[in-house]
């Protein structure tokens, strides 16, 4: 499918002056996509030049279309000497390639220098027209749908979520060409800049491919990183969620148009698996060939070399099947009946059931309603891996098969919970010189099958006007056999059916539900440790490293059950643990959002016990320590109206009884498999929650947690999409980016110091935060999101970005209006009987002894045939400890009976407003551009907009900056450098946002903002790297004017979902 | 531990209007915290010293970061690098260019120039304003003034499409210019008394009635120029009180009409002969660029401060210019009606302003 790219430059302003002799510039610009260059003429001695160019023409495969941004260069020209260059815009014109997004771009961009920032704006309009061509060995995905969203968008309704997508490109950093020993910086960040635009367009691409290769036509939760390897390479990595999505106001589910090359697809049936333990399968799996019926390295001239982890380490599992492997028991051939009689009602076409996951990972964090059936805790795994000593550096091979291993772990984890998927995945790096230690995290869940496979919907639908199913609170009941669980928990009945048993704590990934039942409100909780490391070289390091993480998980864990505890609440959502390497430390941050769920049991309160109980003055201390441990939980309980009603023990039934002794939970390090450390992560002591002080360390501790300052009456925090408890948003919002680099004095290094340095850093920045936007009290700071660097020796930077979000504090809950956002996501509800089902699964399924995963992996590691001795010592072996997190996991998730009031009617309203909505808006949005006034954009890390209806998704914005100095003081100094160009990155994307005819970005993250800086050369160097989904908003106040007309063009304007163009 | 750096950047630019204020004022960051420590702020939000220096901070280097936007207004609503409410512009645009009256007297009618740049020192010490801000203030009116110095059309208008200004704040800025091209004398000690209102009353009199804008809508320099023609022409005026007929004459008028009006008949009596003398030469004079500037000390000398000597109320500073003005009408060897009108109508506006104590 080849296309036609049309650029026409109108004008430019602002320009700077360029000829100091006449104090003015000749400007001219050159429009370069590909090979290809066009120029225009050039507008003699103005600084607001009028080019008004013909159309510049480009003919071009889509597959071009799809990797290469265009590069629009203006220039100063020089009649003797060389043109000098003024600055680029980069344009990425993926939103273009597909048919409900923008149909044009046209709009001022600010001109971008990486030495001098922006200079001055362009006026460029963008067209492309894209020529059908159905090419079945096509290497494009034009028309693949992509969202930074981790939901389902709001105007779609999903058909089917296929499941995980992931793709990695290297290349090798130009930076660290030898080409950049002679080269001007300038052209050494363009360089770079360039290429990461290239591998972000290369790597959507692919995953387009595989998009179209499961029929889904969108990719949700996508989630994109790169890495900055150093000598070994620059790698782009993306992982998201496949989904087929229906636009809301088609009226009948669409299935992908066929465009994608499945009939090459051999079928791949449910496995069955022969092996229950997966993991005896390294590298050089036989399976491997089970891949992609096109290779895509095959074609492609550029360097970067394309991934596909289908090095599948793994036989495949059914992901459908919802069961954990062989396991399944009857409760996969009863989805496999369900499988089949859909196949067999699509008239018997085998293909689209083409291939299972591999890996049954979902980037979501909220779920249509229903989907989750389970929570079963968070899993997390961490590997250390040393970056020279990758074979083969310029190819991906290795970086996959280091993620497939992180993730082969993350899927045994779920499945010890008893789960067979994991929601809320992400996965992250933290780089070090020489290493690397990648991350991953999720949360273990049982989901609702019906939403993995196509053909049942429709049904689903109908049943669901049937059906008038009781609130289910399955999704708060534990997935495991409460006799083999997996780690020790305390477990009552579910305090809200009573029926079944549910932890006391619960840890996820994810988002809230949005029909849990919540006591009081929310709050952000952070655990903050940093530990110091010797330096180290290469395996040395790494076994430090590797040494000290547990130790790390383990405090975080217990800091963060700590302060839960001590805020009164029972669970915490959307954890979000990062571990930071330096040189010479470690630096663990973990946040979430506590909230007190109705069907938890109460927490506990904190106890502490001295341990030299004659001392009296001790004791004394102790007591007090105890008194003032206790009045924090009272004050934050009234602080979070947390008052759940009074139940008897009779209610709630007999206790269950301990579980036995294998709540001792064996772990080990791989290096040191003599040395056998038992840790007990569980907390799960009934009454309260022992501190033993014993020693100064533990004192630390104990003041630490009083440490933690509420914020400022009428603030409050999550770092979730919306804060539990508040639902009257009104429309003010301000998003934030704040930096903040402390330098550490090399005399006071010592952990307690350091951990002081930086929780003083923490709270210090949110203390700044809430003094800042005291102006919007009452407000709740959403989707804080804390991001920890160690840039230098000495440095520990701490980058905030989150939204400020102001709510009505008179105004009653608005309850009609969350209900309302409920149902429109309800797609389909389950019965019963499918809710309980794993429950009774797992009971047979789980073996005897809970932890045979780690010990096989170990054995399986050692005796892994793929790897070769050499590089296995190298590539240190973290994946064992992963096993323990899946300890401190905890679980279930709570469905309340209230919730399910009101639906189906408000349903068919608000399906009805929706169509009409988007049909005017189309009028409505074209004067914004047209105006000269700059239009204001709204940014926010949320996937909605307060007040407002998003009715349009524009297309994704990744975008990623240099910006360098070598003037740093010139610039006001690091900060004056720094804040320069974070409100120039905004600007650009509110730019690129406001061209492609939007006036928001949702779901917005800053997902790297790396820093470095050298004083005494007066330098300093940043990279920010961004994204979000632009898009339209309308107002619900002008909504409501609209919807009050008659309903006239609204087909027309709404595609339907499945349609993809290619 | 120390904090290396520390940014804020919101998608709205915060903007405090307090810090804004201090930040305009020139105070240092650290003179700006004490004073916002002083104003209670901690106590009523619980917030420390140190956040309140990384707030301050952050609002400076936004500020500073502003200002060059601020040089030229209309950048500002164009720019995309901030993102700020439509009110908070012309907020942060209006007080930029407000300025201080202890400063503004202090430089009214002086040339805009590198000279008198140097004396902000003295200025800053004699009126307590800091240096900074007297420099910022100072560098507003030489870019408005080298903006609209040549350009045509109403000085007001130009200075309000260029300078995104309130209609009020616009029309100081016209006085401002007027005086520092025409380089009126203000700074003198008799002056002293006079408020930058006052001149400004003047000036706006002034650039309506005396300039070449008030003849031809279509000439360059129209409002800031005086109009040289009819600064010649007012030695025509001279035959007023050189010829003894006509004085008396005049004289004679002005007392029948307002004898038993005045509460100071007989002084005005006494004195009208030298009080017309005073306002007929100061006319005569203004062919000389010199005595242009100086008209202000010549009004106050040979008008307000014999007026004053003699205690005449406002009231009667007003029937008596009234009638003075009037009465010419009726000598009937005065031929210059019309430019005594333009004359004395601007002339008899600004006195009634200029007496005051």
């Amino acid at each position: 499918m080849p296309g036609k790219l049309k650029v026409k430059i109108v004008a430019g302003r602002h320009l700077p002056v360029m000829d100091r002799a006449s104090d003015l510039t000749d400007a001219f610009v050159e429009v370069k996509f590909g090979n290809t260059t066009f120029k225009t003429d050039v507008y003699l001695k103005s600084l607001n030049p009028q080019w008004n160019s013909e159309w510049f023409k480009f003919e071009v495969d889509d597959e071009d279309l799809q990797d290469e941004p265009l590069q629009i260069t203006v220039l100063d020209h020089d009649t003797y000497s060389a043109n000098d260059a003024i600055g680029k815009v980069y344009i990425d014109i993926d939103p273009l390639l597909y048919s409900e997004a923008a149909t044009v771009i046209s709009g001022w961009f600010p001109i971008y220098d990486t030495i001098h920032g922006i200079r001055g704006e362009i006026n460029v309009v963008v067209k492309v027209d894209l020529f059908n061509d159905l090419n079945r060995f096509r290497q494009s995905s034009c028309g693949v749908k992509f969202f930074c969203t981790t939901s389902i968008p709001k105007c779609y309704r999903a058909v089917i979520i296929h499941g995980f997508v992931e793709e990695l490109v290297v290349n090798e950093d130009p930076e660290y060409q030898w080409i950049d020993r002679i080269r001007t910086p300038r052209a050494s960040n363009e360089a770079r800049q360039r290429l990461i635009s290239l591998m972000s367009g290369e790597l959507q691409r692919k995953i387009g491919l595989k998009v179209l290769e499961m029929r889904g036509n969108a990719v949700v939760g996508y989630l994109q990183c790169f890495d900055l390897e150093g000598e070994s390479g620059l790698v782009v990595r993306a992982i998201g969620t496949a989904c087929t999505l229906d636009k809301l106001s088609s009226p009948a589910a669409f299935l992908p148009a066929c465009n994608s090359p499945s009939k090459d697809m051999k079928e791949i049936p449910f496995n069955e698996d022969p092996n229950p333990n997966t993991h005896s399968s390294g590298p050089s799996t036989p399976l491997k060939n089970q891949t992609y019926s096109f290779s895509p390295s095959k074609s492609y001239s550029r360097q970067s070399s394309s991934s596909d982890t289908d090095l599948s380490l793994t036989p495949k599992t059914g992901m459908g099947s919802g069961s954990a492997g062989k396991e399944g028991g009857p409760f996969k051939a009863l989805l496999r009946q369900q499988t089949q009689s859909a196949l067999e009602q699509r008239g018997g076409s085998p293909h689209r059931f083409c291939r299972r996951r591999e890996f049954p990972f979902f980037t979501l964090t909220a779920f249509p309603p229903g989907f989750l059936v389970h929570v079963g805790g968070v899993v997390s795994a961490r590997s250390v891996k040393l970056l020279d000593r990758i074979h083969n550096p310029d190819e991906p091979e290795t970086r996959d098969a280091w993620w497939a291993e992180i993730r082969q772990e993350i899927k045994s984890h779920a499945k010890a919970l008893g789960c067979h998927a994991v929601v809320g995945y992400s996965e992250s790096t933290s780089i070090c010189e020489e290493v690397c230690i990648l991350s991953a995290s999720g949360t273990a869940a049982v989901l609702n099958p019906r939403f993995l496979q196509d053909g049942t919907v429709e049904s689903c639908l109908e049943q669901r006007l049937e059906e008038n199913l009781p609130a289910g609170c399955g999704f708060c009941h534990i997935p495991y056999d409460e006799l083999n669980m997996p780690f020790p928990a305390h477990l009552t009945y579910c305090y809200n059916c009573r029926k079944q048993k549910v932890p006391d704590v619960l840890f996820t990934t994810i988002d809230l539900p949005i029909d849990a039942t919540v006591i009081g409100k929310g709050c952000l909780i952070q655990a903050r440790l940093c530990r110091l490391k010797k330096k180290a070289q290469a395996e040395a390091n790494a076994t430090a490293i590797s040494n000290l993480l547990p130790f790390m998980e383990y405090e975080v864990h217990t800091q963060l059950m700590n302060k839960l505890k001590l805020k009164g609440m029972n669970a915490l959502f959307g954890l979000r643990i990062q571990i930071t390497v330096g040189e010479n430390m470690l630096m663990g941050l973990a946040s979430a959002t506590g909230v007190y769920l109705a069907a938890l049991p109460t927490p506990g309160g904190i106890q502490i016990a001295g341990k030299t109980p004659n001392d009296g003055s001790y004791e004394q201390h102790v007591s007090h320590m105890q008194k003032k441990i206790n009045d924090t939980i009272a004050k934050n309980k009234e602080l979070y109206e947390i008052n759940p009603p009074e139940i008897s023990e009779e209610i709630i039934g007999s206790p269950i009884p301990e579980p036995r002794q294998r709540s001792r939970l064996l772990r080990s390090q791989s290096e040191s498999s003599d040395e056998v450390t038992e840790l007990d992560l569980s907390h799960g002591k009934k009454d309260a929650f022992v501190l033993e002080i014993d020693d100064t360390d533990a004192m630390e501790d104990v003041h630490s947690l009083l440490t933690d300052v509420p914020p400022p009456s009428g603030f409050y925090s999550c770092n979730t999409e919306i804060m539990p408890g508040i639902n009257n948003w009104t429309s003010e919002i301000q998003m934030f980016t704040s930096v903040r680099v402390i330098r550490l004095s090399s005399l006071n290094l010592t952990n307690q110091a350091l951990n002081k340095n930086f929780n003083d850093l923490c709270e210090n920045l949110l203390k700044s935060l809430y003094f800042k936007l005291r102006s919007m009290i009452p407000c709740c700071l959403c989707h804080v999101n804390f991001t920890v660097s160690l840039p230098e020796d000495e440095l520990i930077q701490v980058t905030v970005t989150a939204v400020a979000i102001t709510f009505d504090k008179n105004q009653a809950l608005q309850t009609t209006k969350t209900q309302v956002e409920k149902s429109l996501q309800r797609a389909s509800t389950d019965n019963e009987e499918l809710l309980q089902f794993p429950l009774e699964l797992c009971s047979d399924s789980l073996p005897s002894h809970p932890f045979p995963p780690a010990k096989e992996h170990l054995e399986s590691a050692s005796s892994n045939s793929g790897i070769p001795a050499a590089q296995r010592a190298t590539s240190v072996d973290y994946s064992s400890f992963a096993d323990r997190c899946s300890s401190w996991i905890e679980l279930i998730k709570l469905k309340a009976q209230t919730i399910r009031r009101g639906s189906i009617k408000t349903t068919v309203t608000v399906e009805k407003a929706s169509p009409m909505s988007e049909g005017n808006f189309r009028n409505r949005s074209a004067p914004p551009c047209a105006n000269s006034t700059v239009g204001v954009v709204k940014m926010t890390p949320l996937s909605f907009i307060p007040g407002a209806k998003i009715t349009k998704y524009l297309g994704i914005i990744n975008m990623f900056f240099i910006r360098e100095t070598t003037s740093l003081r010139e610039e006001g100094g690091v900060s004056g450098f720094l804040h320069a160009f974070v409100a120039e990155v905004f600007a650009m994307v509110r730019a690129h946002v406001a061209a492609l005819g939007g006036n928001a970005v949702v779901s917005y993250i800053m997902k790297q903002c790396v820093f470095m800086e050298n004083p005494n050369k007066n330098q300093a160097q940043c990279l920010i790297n961004v994204s979000g989904d632009a898009v339209i908003f309308v107002r619900e106040s002008e909504l409501e004017v609209v919807s009050s007309q008659p309903p006239t063009a609204n087909c027309q304007s709404s595609c339907p979902g499945g349609d993809v163009t290619t | 531990m120390t904090n290396e750096l520390d940014i804020f950047v919101g998608n709205t630019t915060l903007i405090d209007e307090d810090v804004y204020r201090l930040w305009l004022d020139g105070y240092s960051v650290n003179d700006a915290v004490a004073l916002r420590v002083r104003s209670g702020i901690l106590e009523q939000t619980g917030a420390t010293a140190a956040v309140l220096q990384s707030d301050t901070m952050d609002h400076y280097r936004t500020f500073h970061m502003l200002e060059r936007l601020l040089h030229a207004p209309p950048k500002l609503l164009h720019q995309l690098i901030f993102q700020i409410p439509p009110s908070r512009q012309a907020l942060l645009i209006e007080r930029y260019y407000a300025f201080d009256e202890a400063f503004v007297r202090e430089v009214l009618g002086k040339k805009l120039s590198k000279g008198t740049k140097k004396d902000l020192d003295d200025i800053s010490t004699k009126t307590g304003i800091t240096l900074k801000s007297c420099r910022r203030q100072f560098d507003n009116f030489k870019r408005v003034f080298k903006v609209v110095e040549e350009m045509r059309g109403s000085l007001v208008d130009n200075i309000q499409q260029h300078f995104l200004l309130s209609d009020r704040l616009a029309r100081d800025y016209a006085a401002i210019v007027f005086f520092a091209n025409n380089r009126f004398e203000t700074g003198k000690k008799k002056l002293q008394y006079l408020s930058f209102g006052d001149f400004a009353f003047c000036a706006e009199l002034m650039i309506q009635n005396w300039t070449l804008g008030a003849v031809d809508s279509q000439v360059d320099d129209m409002d800031v120029d005086l109009d040289k023609e009819f600064l010649q022409d007012l030695k025509e005026l001279k035959v007023l009180v050189a010829d003894k007929d006509l004085l008396d004459l005049h004289k004679s008028l002005v007392c029948t009409a307002l004898r038993g009006k005045l509460g100071v008949f007989s002084e005005m009596e006494a004195n009208f002969k030298n009080l017309s003398r005073g306002l007929v030469n100061v006319a005569a004079k203004l062919t000389h660029n010199k005595d242009v500037r100086d008209l202000f000390v010549d009004l106050v000398e040979k008008f307000v401060e014999p007026c004053r000597s003699d205690h005449w109320a406002l009231n009667d500073v007003r029937l008596f210019l009234n009638q003075y003005s009037a009465s010419v009408h009726s000598l009937d060897g005065f031929r210059h009606q019309a430019l005594w009108d333009r004359y004395m109508g601007t002339l008899r506006g600004c006195l009634l302003r200029l007496y005051h104590d």
